[in-house]
């Protein structure tokens, strides 16, 4: 029998704000964290959470982790490290690109003064893994500890890893989530180069004018425990991951599978993995990122995984608000997802108006909509599809 | 390489340990790496800086007989000279 796992912390640092709660409260209200075509962290200010050597040793992708995960953490009650053995405690965390901010800098450093110049932290700071490295220091996490890279379902494939973990009795304990800090002049360059990104610098998922995804940065963590320990310790449940699918398109190194196909299954599988049929399902938290080519196949794989209920229940993109946070995403949007499943709503699809082909589902326009179970747990799943096909879909549950 | 004296190197190394995150009215001749927070990877960048700035390397294995500011600016001091 696997062991049930629940969510004791949650943290997180978004265009919204600083804090879990500035998220969650935020997105309900229908606001937006994007400017000038970007979604920045504004209101993160380093000094405010790190020393001068955590800071300047740390990537921002990694400065990002290393605050939502301080965030939940303490609302563990692990702030001074965990109460159960720290070798059973693993830390695994999401990147889509990692410290290309360092990269670049390095190798301005490289062409201008020449080999001997470029830092000796370079290589620390740039690593897709240090965020998990990093936060495994902090804390004295010693169990299994790693980075997940998965493009923009990196998040998300870091929770379903964390999740197996806790389910197989590896650790007892472990902290997940995603981190991202990719809006640098190569990486902008990069995605626009594509032609991934929104030309008209506004995120639209599943709206007939979306033209491409706006770039974010951000970072988000959850503790995973196991119910019985968590329970023994009298840590407060917050929500339940109860199921997990993760398949590939084998199909486009960037665009997916048109009939949603890889996506589709990878839903079937999270909801069997948690023992949920269709109609056991609340809300859709979708990947909805505003290219025209993923929020149509993201439509078609929702009604081949949930049949007639794909039209019954609402779909919210959040990326609406925050923009496309990568690698950070996944994690992001699970930790949204049980944040709004705890108030008993579903946030809105900011800024959705017109109605697409394509995208003929019910994508919550204008506010936040009330859930109803008639008194079991709320549900909801949430969906992160990166390039290079890969795709992973986190089931989770209100407390 | 520009001379320089033992107060101008010890200010340049003063200034570069403090950016690394020490702090300032700690970082005397006679303190301790372990005392202002300064490991391994500190004094390579530290390494870089003085070769950069005084053409002077300092390789690991000097690094294990340099305990202190004062060490570190002596040694580098008695090189930038010859």
């Amino acid at each position: 029998m696997t062991q049930r796992v629940v969510i004791t912390g949650i943290g997180a640092l978004t265009p919204l704000g600083v804090g879990a709660e500035a998220l969650i409260e935020r997105w309900s209200e229908g606001a937006s964290g994007i400017e000038n075509g970007l979604g920045c962290c504004r209101e993160y200010e380093p000094t405010e959470h790190l020393s001068i050597k955590e800071a300047r040793r740390a990537d921002r992708f990694t400065q990002l982790a290393m605050v939502a995960s301080d965030e939940a953490l303490a609302q563990a009650g692990w702030a001074d490290g965990p109460s159960v053995d720290p070798d059973r405690v693993g830390c695994v965390i999401g990147t889509g690109i990692g410290g290309i901010g360092t990269i670049e800098e390095q190798l301005e450093v490289l062409r201008v003064r020449g080999a001997a110049a470029v830092s000796a932290l370079a290589v620390p700071m740039m690593m897709a893994n240090a965020a998990s490295g990093v936060l495994a220091m902090r804390h004295g996490l010693k169990g299994q500890c790693y980075g997940t890279v998965s493009a923009c379902a990196a998040g998300a494939h870091a929770i379903g890893a964390g999740l197996r973990m806790v389910q197989h009795g590896d650790v007892e304990a472990c902290l997940v989530g995603g981190a991202e800090a990719g809006i640098t002049p190569l990486a902008q360059a990069a995605f626009e180069g594509m032609g991934a990104t929104s030309p008209s610098g506004v995120s639209l998922p599943f709206d007939a004018r979306r033209d491409g995804f706006v770039m974010g940065e951000g970072a988000a963590a959850l503790v995973l425990e196991s119910e019985e320990a968590a329970k023994e310790r009298g840590a407060e449940v917050l929500g339940y991951v109860t199921g997990y699918g993760a398949t590939a398109d084998a199909h486009h190194l960037t665009a997916p599978d048109p009939s949603g196909g890889g996506a589709s299954r990878a839903i079937a599988l999270a909801l069997a993995d948690a023992e949920v049929e269709p109609d056991g399902l609340d809300w859709v938290n979708a990947h909805g990122t505003s290219t025209p080519l993923n929020d149509a196949s993201e439509t078609e794989a929702l009604k081949t995984a949930l049949g007639k209920r794909a039209h019954e229940i609402p779909v919210s993109s959040l990326k609406s608000a925050i923009g496309h946070t990568l690698g950070a995403a996944g994690a992001v949007e699970a930790a949204a997802t049980v944040l709004a499943l705890r108030r008993g709503i579903a946030p809105p699809t900011v800024g959705w108006e017109e109605r697409d082909e394509s995208c003929d589902l019910d994508y919550v326009p204008g506010d936040a909509r009330t859930l109803e179970s008639d008194g079991r747990p709320l549900r909801a799943i949430s969906n992160s599809f990166g390039f290079g096909g890969h795709n992973a879909v986190l089931c989770l549950e209100a407390a | 390489m520009p001379t320089a004296n033992k107060e101008q190197i010890e200010g340049r190394m003063t200034d570069a340990l403090e950016s690394f995150g020490a702090d300032r009215d700690q970082i005397k001749r006679d303190a301790t790496w372990e005392s202002l927070d300064v490991d391994s990877l500190d004094l390579v960048e530290l390494a870089q800086i003085v070769e950069e700035e005084y053409g002077v390397k300092m390789k690991e294995e000097d690094m294990k007989e340099l305990k202190t500011v004062g060490d570190a600016v002596d040694f580098v001091a008695e090189r930038a000279e010859s």
